[in-house]
C-alpha cells in the first residue's frame, strides 16, 4: 500500500493535500448530512440522465405510434414523446431508469429546502458564509428550473400544458415580457421545433454545468472555511471546530449515506409510478385536462396563480402588467430577493457584524426563526392552495370558499405564527436561564457550605435541594 | 563430487546465508521504524462479530445485485416487472449502506480530534496581495483611460458575442404575436379536415374548429364553437352580426396564461343553475360566451377573443374576418393592437 | 349572565332542530303505495312519481320554474321530464342522482333508493311522458380503445380528467368514473346531467361512443406499469410521496448515521 500512495506521490505530489484531507475534521451531526442527501440526488440524476440520453430523441417532427402500447397505437405524437414511450415499454429497465430519475429529482429539490431549512434555524449562513447561502439558494433556483425543462422534454399533455403556463408568465413580464417569449420560444407558442433543442440542451448541459460548478464552489467555500458546529460541549468555541475526521471516520457513513439515498430512489423508482406520460397523451396546444399540476416544487406558482383575483393592470387601451406577472414571476422574485439578502438584513437588524462558527439552536433566535417560520408558511399556504380543486374532490370543500380564506390565511397565519413563535423561543430561553440559575446559586452554596471534607472527590457532594 | 562442484556448492550457501543475513537485519530494522512511527488513529478493538454482519450484508448485497442481472436478462421488456428490477437494485444499494453503516460505527473508530478554525484574515497576505497590484501599476499613467478603452472593448466584444442569439427569435417587435390565421370567408374544420355545417352545431355542447388550410399547432388556430339561444346572446354593438342563428366562435387558447379552454358548462335547469360558460382547467378562469367572452371568475384580466362567424351559400359555417383581439395570454401592450 | 346563555343556546338548537327537515328531507322519506303489484306497471310508476317526483318535476311531468313548498315544506322546483325518454329516467334513478335531497344541492351519485321493479315502473312511466330515446345498449370493445382514448382526451378530459379521476368545473363537482356501467355512461353523454355538455348522435356517433365507454372501463385498471399507480392524479400524490415517504426516510437514514446533540 505504500507503494501505491509513494506511486501518486511522485507523480502529483498530493501527499500534503490527501494527509490534510484525511484528517479534515467534520462536525457531527445529522442534520449536517441533509445538503450530501441533496448532493447524492444530484449524482444519481447525473447517472440515471446520461442512460436517458442514450434513448431520448429530442425532435418535436410527428410520428405515428406503432409500438407496444396499445391505447396510443396509431396516435400522432412527437418522436420526443414516442421515444420516451420507447424507454418505458421497449427497452428493459429503460423504465426503472426513467422513474428513478424523476424521483430523484423530486428528492433533490426537497433535501435543498430541507437542508435550506436547517441551515437557516441555525444562523449557518451568517458571516462568513454569506456567499455560500447565495450559491445554495441559486441552486435552489436553478434546479427548479432544470426540473421544469426535463419533465417538459417530454411533450406530454401535461407538461406541455405547464409549457403554454410557462410561456404565459414569460409573457407577463412588463415591458419585455413579449419580446423575451418570442425570443426563447422563437415564435408564438408552442414556438419553432428549436425550442425542443433549447430546452434539451440546456437540460442535459448548460444547467447540469452550472449546478455541479456550483456545488464545488458551495463545498470548496465550505471547506475552506470549515464546517459549523454546535456547541455541544466546552471544547466546540469559535476557534476550535471539534469533529470525527474525513479518514477513517467520516468517508464510511458518507458513504453509507450515498448507497442509502440511491437505494431509495430506485426503489421508489421500481415501486412507486411517476409521471406514467402514457396516461396523459401527446401534448397538442388545443387539448387540455382537469387537475393538470406541475411538479411539487413548482406548486408554489400554480398557487399563486390561481390565488390572484381577475385584472389586468391597464391604462385605458394599453395593457401594463398582465395577471400571471404576480404570482408567477414577481413572487418567486421576491421570495429569491428576501432569502438571498437575509444575512444582511439580519446583520443590519441586529446589529451582529461579527464571525460565527458556532451555530444557534433555533430558539437562541426568537426573531429569525419566528421570521423564518412565519415566511415559510406564507409559502407553504400558498402551495397549499394550488391542489385545492382535487381537495373539493376529495372533500367536497366548496372551491370557491377555500379560495376567500386562503386570500385571508396566507396573510393572517403567518403574522400570528411570528409572534406565537418568537414568544414561545423566548419563553423557552427563559426557562433555561432560570433552570441555569438555580443550578450555580446550588453549586455556589455547596462552594460555601460544605464542609472541609467534601474536597474529597470519593465523597459525593452534599446536594441542598429546593 | 568434483572439486570446482564443491567450490561452487559453498560458495552458493554463502550467498544465500548473507541474503538471508541482509533480509532478516534489513525486515527487522523496517519493523522498529514502524514501531517507533506514532499512532495517529488509536487502536480499535477487534469485533469479529460486526465483521461477520458486514459479511453477511454484502453477500445479500451481491445475491441481490445478481438477481437484478437475471430478471433483466429472463424476461421481455414488455413483461419485465419494474417492481422487480427496483427491488433488486434498490435493496442490493440499501444492503451496501447498511453494511458501510456497521463498519463506521462498529469497525472503524471514530474519533473526535480538535482543529482550528482558519483565522479570520490574513492581514499579511492581505497587504502583499493589494499591494503587488499596486505596485505593478507603477508604470501606468492614465490609468482611467486604459481601463476605460478596456471596458469599452470588452464590452463591445460581450455584446457582439451575444448578438447571434437574435436569430432565436425576433426582437424588440411584438408583431408575430398578433398574427392569426384566420381571415375572412376560411372555413371552420374540425380536427379530420371535415367542415362544420352550421345546422349541426347544436345547443348545449361544444365543438373544437380549426382554420382550413392552417397548422393546428398554430395557437391563434382553435376555436371552441357554443350554440345559444339568440334571445341570450349579448354581444357588443359592433360584434351584433357575429354570431349567426345564435353560434358563437371563441378563441380556445385562455387569455390568462395560455391553456386550452376544454371546459363548457350548460344548465340542465336555468332557473336553479349557472349559465353557459368556457372554462380553462389551468386556473379555472370562467367566460362568459353570451356576452362576448367576458371574464366572470378566475385570474383572467382580458375576455376572450371572439371569431365572428358566417354562413356560406352551402351552409358551413366560415370566418367573417379576424378575431375581436390579440390570441393567448396577455403581454405589456397587447390591447393597443389588434388581431392580424 | 349564565341562564341567559343557557336559554339562548337551547333556543338556538331549538330553532336549529327546527329547521332541519327544511333543510334535509330525510332520504328514507320515499312515498310508496301500501302494496305493490309483483312486477313493474305503468301505474306504480305513475304512483311512485305523484308521491316522490310531482312536487319537483310538476304532477304531469312538465316542471316547476318557480320553486314553491312542495311535501314536508320543502321548496320544489325542477326542469320538465316530458319528451326525456327512458333513457333520462333510468339514469338518474339508477345512479340515484334522483330523488334530491334539496333544489340546491348538486345531483350526483347517491343511495339508490327504489327498488329495480319500482325503477323500471318510473322510467316507463316518465317515457310515456312524450317520446324520448329509449335506454341505449352499448357495446365497448377493447379493440376500440385507441380510438375511444382520443375521444375522451377531446371532449371529456377538460372535466373530466384524462384518466376519469374527476374534477371542478366552475359551480360544480365532477365525478370520477371508476364506478360507471357502460349503460350509465351512454345516458350520461346522451344527456348531459346537471351542468355536462349533451352530445347528440350527431356529435358523438354510437360507434365513437362505444370506444369512449371502452376507454373510461379501461380507467378502473389504469396500466401502472411502473408500479403503485398513487391515485393516478400526477404530481400531487407525487410530491405527498416525497415529503411523506422519501424525506422522511432519508431523515431517519441520516439520524442513524450522525450524531444527536446531546448524545
Amino acid at each position: 500500500m505504500s507503494d501505491a500512495v509513494r506511486f501518486i506521490d511522485e507523480r502529483t505530489s498530493s501527499a500534503p493535500f490527501l494527509q490534510k484531507a484525511m484528517r479534515y475534521v467534520f462536525p457531527d451531526h445529522w442534520s449536517f448530512l441533509l445538503g450530501e442527501v441533496a448532493m447524492y440526488s444530484f449524482v444519481v440524476l447525473i447517472a440515471t440522465g446520461v442512460y436517458l440520453t442514450l434513448f431520448f430523441d429530442p425532435s418535436l417532427a410527428k410520428t405515428s405510434y406503432h409500438g407496444v402500447y396499445a391505447p396510443l397505437r396509431g396516435a400522432s405524437m412527437s418522436e420526443a414523446y414516442r421515444s420516451v414511450l420507447d424507454i418505458s415499454f421497449a427497452h428493459k429497465a429503460g423504465l426503472l431508469i426513467r422513474q428513478t430519475h424523476h424521483w430523484a429529482a423530486d428528492v433533490f429539490m426537497a433535501s435543498i429546502v430541507v437542508h435550506l431549512m436547517r441551515v437557516f434555524f441555525t444562523g449557518a449562513f451568517r458571516k462568513p458564509r454569506e456567499l455560500i447561502w447565495v450559491i445554495g439558494l441559486l441552486m435552489l433556483f436553478t434546479g427548479l428550473l432544470e426540473g421544469y425543462l426535463g419533465y417538459s422534454l417530454v411533450d406530454d399533455l401535461l407538461s406541455g400544458i405547464g409549457l403554454a403556463i410557462g410561456y404565459g408568465v414569460a409573457l407577463s413580464i412588463p415591458v419585455i415580457g413579449g419580446p423575451l417569449g418570442l425570443l426563447i420560444w422563437g415564435a408564438p407558442f408552442p414556438g419553432t421545433h428549436e425550442f425542443e433543442s433549447r430546452m434539451y440542451i440546456a437540460h442535459v448541459f448548460l444547467l447540469p454545468m452550472l449546478i455541479a460548478t456550483l456545488m464545488t464552489l458551495h463545498l470548496a467555500l465550505v471547506a475552506a472555511r470549515h464546517h459549523t458546529q454546535f456547541r455541544k460541549s466546552p471544547k466546540h468555541t469559535e476557534r476550535k471546530v471539534v469533529g470525527v475526521p474525513m479518514f477513517p471516520g467520516y468517508a464510511p457513513r458518507s458513504l453509507a449515506l450515498f448507497f442509502g439515498v440511491a437505494a431509495v430512489l430506485f426503489l421508489l423508482g421500481g415501486l412507486v409510478q411517476i409521471n406514467p406520460i402514457w396516461q396523459w397523451g401527446p401534448f397538442e396546444p388545443y387539448l387540455g385536462t382537469n387537475g393538470a399540476q406541475p411538479d411539487w416544487y413548482l406548486g408554489w406558482l400554480i398557487g399563486a396563480l390561481r390565488l390572484m383575483p381577475s385584472f389586468d393592470v391597464t391604462i385605458g387601451h394599453y395593457t401594463l402588467v398582465p395577471n400571471p406577472f404576480w404570482g408567477g414571476a414577481l413572487f418567486p422574485l421576491v421570495v429569491l430577493f428576501i432569502l438571498g439578502a437575509f444575512p444582511w438584513i439580519e446583520r443590519r437588524l441586529s446589529r451582529d457584524y461579527a464571525f460565527h462558527n458556532l451555530l444557534d439552536r433555533p430558539r437562541d433566535a426568537p426573531t429569525r426563526t419566528a421570521f423564518g417560520v412565519a415566511f415559510l408558511t406564507w409559502i407553504f399556504l400558498i402551495f397549499a392552495f394550488g391542489a385545492a380543486d382535487r381537495v373539493f374532490v376529495l372533500f367536497q370543500l366548496s372551491y370557491n370558499t377555500q379560495l376567500y380564506i386562503f386570500r385571508i390565511a396566507i396573510w393572517v397565519i403567518p403574522l400570528l405564527l411570528f409572534f406565537g413563535v418568537r414568544r414561545w423561543c423566548r419563553e423557552l430561553l427563559l426557562a433555561e436561564r432560570i433552570e441555569a440559575r438555580q443550578e450555580i446559586a446550588e453549586e455556589e452554596a455547596q462552594r460555601r457550605y460544605a464542609p472541609p471534607a467534601a474536597a474529597d472527590p470519593s465523597v459525593p457532594p452534599v446536594r441542598i435541594t429546593g | 563430487m568434483s572439486l570446482l562442484g564443491r567450490i561452487v556448492a559453498g560458495f552458493g550457501r554463502m550467498i544465500l546465508a548473507l541474503v538471508t543475513l541482509m533480509l532478516s537485519v534489513l525486515l527487522r530494522r523496517t519493523r522498529r521504524r514502524r514501531e517507533q512511527a506514532e499512532r495517529i488513529v488509536p487502536e480499535s478493538s477487534p469485533a469479529p462479530a460486526a465483521e461477520n454482519v458486514v459479511v453477511g450484508l454484502l453477500g445479500v448485497a451481491t445475491l441481490l445485485a445478481l438477481g437484478f442481472i437475471v430478471v433483466y436478462a429472463e424476461w421481455s421488456a414488455w413483461k419485465v416487472s419494474n417492481e422487480l428490477l427496483g427491488i433488486c437494485l434498490g435493496l442490493s444499494l440499501a444492503f451496501i449502506s447498511a453494511a458501510l453503516t456497521v463498519v463506521a460505527k462498529r469497525l472503524v473508530v471514530t474519533e473526535e480530534i480538535e482543529h482550528d478554525y482558519p483565522p479570520e484574515r490574513h492581514p499579511e497576505e492581505e497587504q502583499q496581495v493589494t499591494q503587488l497590484v499596486r505596485e505593478s501599476g507603477s508604470g501606468i499613467t492614465r490609468k482611467r483611460l486604459l481601463v476605460g478603452a478596456g471596458a469599452a472593448a470588452g464590452g463591445a466584444l460581450g455584446v457582439a458575442v451575444l448578438t447571434p442569439a437574435l436569430s432565436l427569435g425576433p426582437l424588440w417587435y411584438t408583431d408575430p404575436l398578433y398574427r392569426t390565421p384566420w381571415k375572412r370567408g376560411i372555413r371552420l374544420i374540425d380536427e379530420t379536415g371535415r367542415p362544420y355545417a352550421a345546422a349541426e352545431i347544436e345547443q348545449e355542447t361544444f365543438y373544437t374548429a380549426f382554420p382550413e388550410g392552417a397548422s393546428t399547432e398554430d395557437i391563434a388556430s382553435p376555436v371552441v364553437l357554443v350554440r345559444l339561444d339568440p334571445s341570450q346572446i349579448q354581444l357588443p354593438r359592433e360584434r351584433a352580426q357575429w354570431a349567426p342563428g345564435g353560434i358563437l366562435a371563441y378563441s380556445k387558447i385562455c387569455t390568462h396564461a395560455g391553456c386550452a379552454i376544454a371546459l363548457y358548462r350548460k344548465p340542465t335547469f336555468p332557473v336553479l343553475e349557472p349559465r353557459p360558460a368556457l372554462v380553462c382547467p389551468c386556473h379555472y378562469s370562467t367566460f362568459d360566451p353570451a356576452t362576448g367572452g367576458t371574464v366572470i371568475y378566475g385570474p383572467a384580466g382580458r375576455s376572450l377573443p371572439q371569431l365572428p362567424l358566417m354562413i356560406d351559400g352551402s351552409g358551413n359555417l366560415r370566418a367573417g374576418g379576424n378575431y375581436s383581439g390579440p390570441v393567448g395570454p396577455s403581454w405589456w401592450g397587447v390591447r393597443s393592437g389588434k388581431a392580424t | 349572565m349564565r341562564r341567559l346563555t343557557t336559554i339562548c343556546t337551547l333556543a338556538a338548537a331549538a330553532l336549529l332542530a327546527g329547521t332541519a327537515p327544511a333543510g334535509a328531507q330525510p332520504q328514507s322519506g320515499i312515498v310508496r303505495p301500501a302494496s305493490e303489484p309483483p312486477y313493474p306497471t305503468l301505474h306504480l310508476g305513475s304512483e311512485l312519481f305523484a308521491g316522490n317526483c310531482a312536487s319537483c318535476h310538476g304532477v304531469d311531468g312538465s316542471g316547476v320554474n318557480v320553486p314553491r313548498a312542495g311535501s314536508g315544506s320543502v321548496p320544489g322546483a325542477g326542469p320538465s321530464l316530458r319528451g326525456v325518454g327512458a333513457l333520462a329516467a333510468d339514469f338518474y334513478l339508477r345512479t340515484g342522482y334522483m330523488p334530491l335531497s334539496s333544489i340546491h344541492d348538486q345531483p350526483g351519485p347517491d343511495r339508490v333508493l327504489f327498488s329495480d321493479k319500482e325503477i323500471r315502473s318510473l322510467v316507463a312511466y316518465v317515457a310515456s311522458l312524450g317520446t324520448g330515446p329509449g335506454i341505449p345498449h352499448p357495446q365497448p370493445n377493447s379493440t376500440l380503445i385507441a380510438q375511444g382514448l382520443h375521444l375522451f382526451t377531446d371532449h371529456c378530459a377538460g372535466c373530466h380528467q384524462e384518466v376519469a379521476e374527476g374534477g371542478f368545473v366552475t359551480g360544480a363537482l365532477v365525478p370520477p368514473l371508476q364506478s360507471a356501467t357502460p349503460t350509465e355512461i351512454a345516458e350520461a353523454v346522451r344527456i348531459g346531467p346537471y351542468l355536462m355538455p349533451r352530445f347528440s348522435t350527431r356529435q358523438i356517433s354510437n360507434a365513437q361512443l362505444n370506444a369512449i365507454i371502452t376507454y373510461v372501463l379501461s380507467t378502473r385498471h389504469p396500466p401502472n406499469q411502473g408500479g403503485w399507480g398513487i391515485g393516478n392524479l400526477g404530481p400531487v400524490p407525487e410530491g405527498i410521496i416525497t415529503w411523506f415517504l422519501a424525506v422522511p426516510l432519508l431523515i431517519v437514514v441520516c439520524r442513524m448515521l450522525g450524531e444527536r446533540l446531546h448524545s
